[in-house]
């Protein structure tokens, strides 16, 4: 039989499979075995092995984007910065987690609205980034952006995206894209458990699987899109397993733990860099804050949100792990003295810097000139 | 340093609120993350979170005032070594100092008002076909895969994707051979899922390809409008140029035959009114090849819309090495003295024949193709109108808010002086396009119906 010709005497699955008929049961047959398999890896050793200065990198990035999106939340009270902004408080350890484990010269980045962290991870200037909120020249959309769409090519960091889930499909195209070229990169894509149940995800999972693309699909399980809490919103909320219809193996890690999320990026981006293709990722965190700065919060108690903050804060449990490891009250009150001197410095810079020039209204419409 | 709590803005409408609550009383120790009062608007009520470390001071508004404006100092916050009984309420209140979107620095408002420079003028017309340079017949259909072709091996980087491309040899037989030549890495057949691969093509032309993404009709790609829209058009925009997006959305555009309303519809001017694409909308075979060789070179993302009834037709092309058209330039495809019609896509063949017809009854009308819809070259339509006083349009679509109405505008706010009679619109009837081959017939634009136009701009019975 050539490949491709219809198999019409082909059994269902199911039909193989009766046994198997109780849903929640865990699927035992070799091909879902198979789909399993990254999580089998990732528990053999769940939490990465650090060095101390990684562990110190760590918490140092994931304290600089706390202390950032809290001061751009403190500039959106002043109305420093308008319109829609979204904060990653609480989720600081699944981008720090995910793309220290990146090769930065080959391997491309794309994620939703919810960005600022994401830019922060690379070490890019938190002033342009902060005067990008602002809505200043010196931002690094020349403030055409804001908070939502912001870019950086140069870390091939492909934004920044407000459309719900439509970054999926893009990051889609960037793995087609390192495919194409044979560089070896691959592409993580960030999307929400909110975006999770768009149509063009699940599209871009079927091509993506079936082109064998270079492509780790994260789903950061915030546990609430905008309000709507996943259960209310989500048949399937096992986020990891929306892959399964398109073999996509999936695994499941805690993303209030970064040292777990950078042990999962490990397994992950070996399966794809060795190319089998696709792999999802399901972190589950949690954000602090409102969806964006105008959310009412009526839509879960603030005991919930206290709980996580006291027993599940990421940047907490890594602050534990250095104290263990022989470093000092005093040590980590000069890296966050450090930490929000940058973060001011940003803020000041972004506050005092001139808004774009009017002339700007008119660039970056086109290149060519028609 | 004391720290000025300041009245939040919690929405970007917010102006004032209601400071409804203090949840901590002047002395309480703050911590990050800590309520420390209610504010309520008019949509809602809102908790203001502290962000600093400290000690509560002085409370400056007390609760229950209404309309607190954003900015104002409600509250201060003595630091580390503080005493908080010691701090002073600032000297006046900042009210009217809101650093709010950036009115305290930068620009004065007057530095608001530019117009935008106009782009370098540079040579658009077409390039010279050389003397003695051999005429091919061929068909629309053959020259866009000649087009393709050409551009494939040309650049690397070029490859084709969309739904039946490949082994099918493409739905409407465009992409005939290329799988042949180029092989499945470069001739992708996707499977129909308008809305991913237009996403994926779009992402692997940010990532430095260029691809071409065929819709089996433009119909089918309104499930992916929101790639070529929001995902291709704006990021250079948002990104401040940061952002490449040279990807090309080709397919067959327009009523085909018979096959009902939801199959014909002209998507021109939806995606003309998009700054930030290109829109082309060819109608012989050398425009077809020249501009959508151009449009495959072109860094911005471009909207190539083709029609179905036009891919047989045959026309006379240049066998020339590399022939590329300039994007943005008209083409008077039939010159005249009495009255101009602007047409493009089929509308053009309609638009000749009306053509001939008016010439036997001793009118000459100048034809123009526009070719590319987006940018609208509105030179070549003024200068025509300066010269025949006289103008109408035709366009196979929908009247409302369609190029016509654009071309109208434009006559209006730039060709006033110039104009005898009235601009008229010679366009599809406003209803979806019926099946009945009577019902469809009537629906359609036609030569008749241009020459009925053009005698009325002219005043003749």
């Amino acid at each position: 039989m050539i490949e491709g010709t219809p198999d019409l005497a082909k059994t269902p699955a199911s039909a193989t499979k009766s046994a198997k008929s109780d849903p929640k049961k865990r699927s035992e047959s070799p091909d879902e075995f198979a789909l399993h398999s990254l999580q089998d890896e990732h528990e053999k050793q769940k939490r990465y092995d650090a060095s101390p200065e990684q562990m110190l990198a760590f918490y140092e990035q994931m304290l600089l984007i706390r202390r950032f999106e809290e001061r751009a939340g403190q500039l959106y009270g002043l109305g420093l910065i308008g319109g829609f902004c979204h904060l990653y408080i609480g989720q600081e350890a699944v981008a720090i987690g995910l793309q220290s484990a990146l090769d930065n010269d080959r391997d491309s980045v794309i994620t939703g609205y919810r960005d600022h962290g994401h830019m922060l991870a690379y070490g890019i200037d938190p002033k342009v980034i902060m005067a990008e909120l602002t809505g200043r020249q010196a931002g690094i959309s020349k403030g055409k952006g804001g908070s939502m769409h912001m870019f950086s090519t140069e870390h091939k960091f492909y934004g920044g995206h407000g459309i719900v889930g439509a970054q999926v499909a893009l990051g889609g195209g960037l793995a087609l894209a390192h495919q194409y070229n044979d560089d070896g990169g691959l592409c993580l894509a960030y999307f929400g458990d909110g975006a999770a149940n768009q149509g063009q995800v699940y599209e871009t999972m079927n091509m993506a699987s079936l082109w064998k693309l270079p492509i780790v699909f994260v789903v950061e399980n915030n546990q609430y899109a905008m309000g709507t809490a996943v259960g209310r919103s989500s048949a399937e909320t096992d986020f990891y397993r929306r892959g399964t219809a398109f073999r996509i193996p999936g695994m499941f890690v805690n993303g209030m733990d970064v040292l777990e999320v950078r042990a999962a990026a490990e397994v992950a981006f070996k399966h794809v860099r060795d190319g089998k293709g696709p792999v999802l990722i399901e972190c589950n965190t949690y954000r602090y804050r409102g969806h964006s700065m105008s959310d009412p919060a009526k839509y879960r108690t603030r005991e919930e949100v206290q709980d996580f903050r006291d027993t599940k804060d990421p940047i907490e449990a890594m602050k534990k792990v250095l104290l263990d490891n022989g470093k000092t009250e005093e040590d980590l009150k000069a890296i966050d003295k450090a930490i929000r001197n940058t973060v001011s410095e940003a803020a000041d810079f972004a506050e005092n810097s001139p808004e774009p020039e009017p002339a700007e209204l008119y660039t970056d419409v086109l290149v060519g000139e028609y | 340093m004391a720290i000025e709590l300041k009245m939040p803005a919690l929405s970007p409408t917010m102006e004032e609120g209601t400071l409804a609550k203090w949840l901590k009383q002047e002395g309480d120790a703050i911590q990050p993350g800590d309520i420390i009062a209610e504010i309520e608007t008019d949509k809602a009520t809102m908790e203001f979170e502290a962000i600093d470390e400290g000690t509560l001071g002085k409370i400056l508004i007390a609760e229950g005032t209404e309309n607190v404006p954003v900015g104002t100092v409600i509250a201060m916050l003595a630091g580390e070594g503080e005493d908080a009984s010691d701090i002073e309420a600032p000297a006046e209140s900042p009210a009217d100092d809101v650093a709010g979107e950036g009115k305290d620095v930068g620009r004065k408002d007057e530095d608001a008002s530019i117009t935008p420079e106009k782009p370098k003028s540079k040579p658009k017309s077409d390039p010279d076909i050389p003397h003695g340079t051999n005429m091919a017949t061929v068909s629309v259909r053959e020259a866009l895969r000649d087009a393709m072709a050409e551009e494939m091996r040309r650049d690397e980087r070029v490859f084709v994707m969309g739904e039946e491309v490949a082994q099918y040899q493409g739905a409407y037989k465009v992409t005939q051979g290329l799988l042949d030549e180029f092989g499945p890495k470069r001739v992708i057949d996707t499977p129909i899922t308008e809305y991913g691969f237009a996403g994926i093509g779009t992402g692997a032309a940010m990532g430095g390809l260029r691809p071409i993404v065929e819709f089996m009709t433009f119909n089918f790609a309104m499930q992916a409008i929101d790639h070529i829209v929001n995902s291709a058009a704006k990021t250079n925009y948002m990104s401040g140029g940061q952002m490449r997006c040279p990807v090309v959305f080709r397919g067959p555009n327009g009523a085909a035959s018979r096959v009902g309303a939801q199959h014909s519809q002209n998507y021109g001017p939806w995606y003309a009114s998009v700054p930030g694409l290109i829109v082309i909308a060819p109608y012989d075979s050398a425009d077809a090849k020249g501009l959508l060789k151009a449009a495959i070179r072109c860094e911005d993302p471009v909207v190539f819309l083709e029609n179905e009834l036009v891919y047989g037709k045959t026309f006379e092309l240049p066998e020339l090495d590399d022939h590329v058209l300039p994007i943005g330039k008209a083409r008077i495809v039939r010159e005249g003295s009495d009255v101009t019609i602007v047409s493009y896509s089929i509308g053009v063949g309609y638009s000749l024949e009306a053509a001939e017809k008016l010439a036997e009854e001793g009118i000459e009308a100048e034809v123009i193709d526009l070719r590319t819809l987006r940018p609208l070259d509105r030179d070549t339509i003024l200068e025509s109108l300066a010269k025949t006083n006289r103008l109408v349009i035709a366009e196979e679509g929908w009247p409302t808010c369609s190029i016509s109405s654009e071309v109208i505008a434009l006559c209006m706010e730039e060709g006033f002086d110039h104009l005898d009679a009235p601009v008229l619109r010679v366009c599809n009837e406003d209803v979806p396009l019926p099946y009945a081959a009577n019902l469809e017939k009537l629906a359609l634009i036609d030569a008749p119906r241009i020459v009925a136009a053009v005698k009325k701009v002219c005043y003749v019975e």
